[in-house]
């Protein structure tokens, strides 16, 4: 069975490779100018234009691929803030003892209670519509998620006697989080990470779709994919490119995390 | 028992209250005047005192946060800015769109994914077992609008079977105008939801499976399927129930973007147009019933998880 696994990590990698190499391509070169619109409107695929151009004459495949950074940005953001203020936060609650640890506990009860969605739908009824206040939205709400799981593994990594061997040789607190406790939740942490990327990027998407993320000109597939709802008989292309890229992106991160998790967890290699 | 349902309880106390300070403090403390949202361009100081005493923004924080307390304790939750009309009203208006769109839906995936999960997991050993896996692998990365795109050009566009979107305005007087109108959204719902059940329901079932009960029933006589039906589907329900309320609050939440997609006059919609327009009291009006919602859905399916499990209701009494 574990052979099956690692091909499904081999596929979502693969995936993901394929939307990486794609966006760190568009960083040298781009077919069009993202704001050149001499293609005409909504021409149909092929020819220069090889995806055809939407409704402003902006050549869609440059679009798409402008759209992958802000698909991998907003992952790589969300993950960043989510994880280290997560991480952080869990740590120090998996350390809190007495009165402390129910606080702690309840708290993160509370804060993983709110719906990601209706959080960011908040800050950015607040702050405004923007590329940077979606990440950090969709980040905080990560957040939270992540704190719950890293002090429940922290709370029993501490129970282990490794920790008491090092306690008792003398090591300092500071130096067993970052020699033992760290390296024994890293695994599982960083497939919940995994996990929560992909589920970034749509809650992004969804985001844009409504109006809520990136602004216009810049061309999120969210965005391009409500965009393109008007004219979907027309330049059906339009509205299936973005929609399929998402897809492709979201399948290669979850099948990643699945066979990451199962590379890194012997007990679950067995069992599936 | 009781001392389980006292913390839950508190915890769910506990996040309304939060989510009431949340709602008031971000959107009072964050840049930009709500009283902009009724003056003209250029608007005297005058006009600017008044539009703020209007509003209640004149007083002090914490006598404001009091008084948005005591409307939501009056169930009044204030007058949109724009419309000028309570927002009480316009959200309940909203609800025959929303909660019929979201149960539905949520009934309908549950029946789909509940007989399709066991399937995946009792026969993954059959050429469907994996193919089901791969459809709600990708089930799950599918954006709920997208889905709802393709399906409007599929059976609406081109089939011209089904309307495209909106609502009949008067509602459901004519109630086979209102379901046809629902049929696409509750489908792009639902297909979405089975998918991320299904992979819940199947890993339960599988957990179930690899159980010694189950050995030890057929150990003891029973065929498989007996055992299945009578120790392996009511152990499987346990961490399914949990998921379930969980996933009740999620279809909510999808169905909140579908009903921009089919242009249904929901209360995402209305929450929508209220970012949109800056119309705080609405904002704050449908985020505090959805945020509600939500969480005494939470509250209520992890209570039904204890009283379903006898072995949780054992651990928290001691």
């Amino acid at each position: 069975m574990s052979r099956r696994r690692s091909v499904h990590l081999a596929i979502g990698l693969a995936l993901v490779g394929l939307v990486v190499g794609a966006v760190l391509m568009s960083y040298l070169w781009l077919p069009f100018a993202p704001d050149d619109t001499s293609g005409g409107r909504l021409t149909a695929p092929g020819g220069d234009h090889l995806l055809g151009t939407d409704k402003l004459g902006r050549d869609l495949f440059t679009q798409l691929l402008i759209g992958g950074r802000i698909a991998l940005g907003t992952a790589l953001g969300a993950v960043a803030v989510g994880g280290v203020l997560g991480v952080g936060a869990g740590l120090l609650a998996g350390f809190a003892t007495r009165w402390r640890d129910d606080v702690a506990a309840v708290t993160l009860d509370i804060l993983i209670a709110f719906p990601t969605l209706l959080l960011a739908m908040l800050i950015v009824a607040g702050a405004g519509a923007s590329l940077g206040t979606a990440i950090l939205a969709i980040g905080l709400a990560m957040a939270a998620i992540v704190a719950r799981l890293t002090r429940v593994l922290v709370k029993q990594v501490l129970t282990r006697d490794y920790i008491t061997a090092a306690r008792i040789a003398g090591i300092s607190w500071p130096r067993i989080v970052l020699g033992h406790v760290l390296p024994n939740i890293g695994p599982v942490v960083l497939v919940n990470l995994a996990l929560q990327a992909g589920l970034a990027v749509l809650a992004e998407a969804s985001l844009s779709y409504l109006g809520l993320g990136t602004p216009p000109p810049n061309a999120s597939w969210g965005r391009m994919l409500f965009e393109a709802q008007a004219t979907v008989l027309t330049a059906p292309v339009a509205a299936l490119a973005p929609g399929l890229a998402l897809v492709v992106l979201v399948v290669g991160v979850n099948l990643s995390a699945d066979g990451l998790r199962d590379l890194t967890d012997p007990t679950r290699r067995r069992s599936r | 028992m009781s001392h389980y349902l006292v913390r839950r309880t508190a915890i769910l106390l506990g996040s309304l209250f939060l989510a009431a300070v949340a709602l008031f403090a971000l959107l009072r403390l964050l840049p930009g005047d709500p009283a902009n949202a009724l003056l003209p361009v250029g608007a005297t100081p005058d006009q600017i005192d008044a539009a703020r005493r209007e509003l209640g923004t004149d007083a002090s924080l914490p006598s404001q946060f009091l008084s948005w307390l005591a409307g939501i304790a009056r169930l009044d939750l204030g007058k949109s800015l724009i419309s000028t009309l309570p927002v009480g009203p316009e959200i309940t208006a909203r609800l025959p769109v929303t909660v019929p769109l979201t149960l539905t839906a949520f009934v309908l995936a549950v029946l789909v994914a509940v007989p399709v999960g066991v399937l995946a997991a009792a026969r993954a050993d059959r050429w469907y077992g994996p193919v089901i896996n791969a459809v709600a692998q990708l089930g799950i990365a599918v954006p709920a609008f997208w889905l709802g795109l393709l399906l409007i050009a599929g059976f609406a566009l081109n089939l011209h079977v089904l309307p495209a979107g909106g609502f009949p305005p008067d509602g459901w007087a004519d109630p086979g105008l209102a379901l046809q109108s629902l049929i696409l959204p509750c489908l792009t719902v639902a297909l979405v939801m089975a998918a991320s059940m299904i992979r819940y329901v199947r890993a339960a079932t599988l957990d179930v499976l690899g159980a010694d009960y189950l050995r030890t029933a057929r150990a003891l006589g029973a065929g498989a399927r007996e055992a299945m039906w009578r120790h392996g589907l009511r152990n499987a329900a346990v961490p399914v129930i949990a998921v379930l309320a969980m996933e009740l609050a999620t279809t909510f939440l999808g169905a909140v973007v579908v009903e921009s997609v089919f242009a249904l006059p929901g209360l995402g919609s209305l929450l929508v147009r209220g970012i949109s327009q800056h119309d705080y009291p609405v904002i704050q009006g449908v985020m505090l019933v959805s945020t509600a919602t939500v969480l005494v859905v939470g509250f209520l399916g992890d209570v039904a998880q204890r009283l379903v499990d006898p072995r949780l209701r054992l651990r928290s009494a001691s």
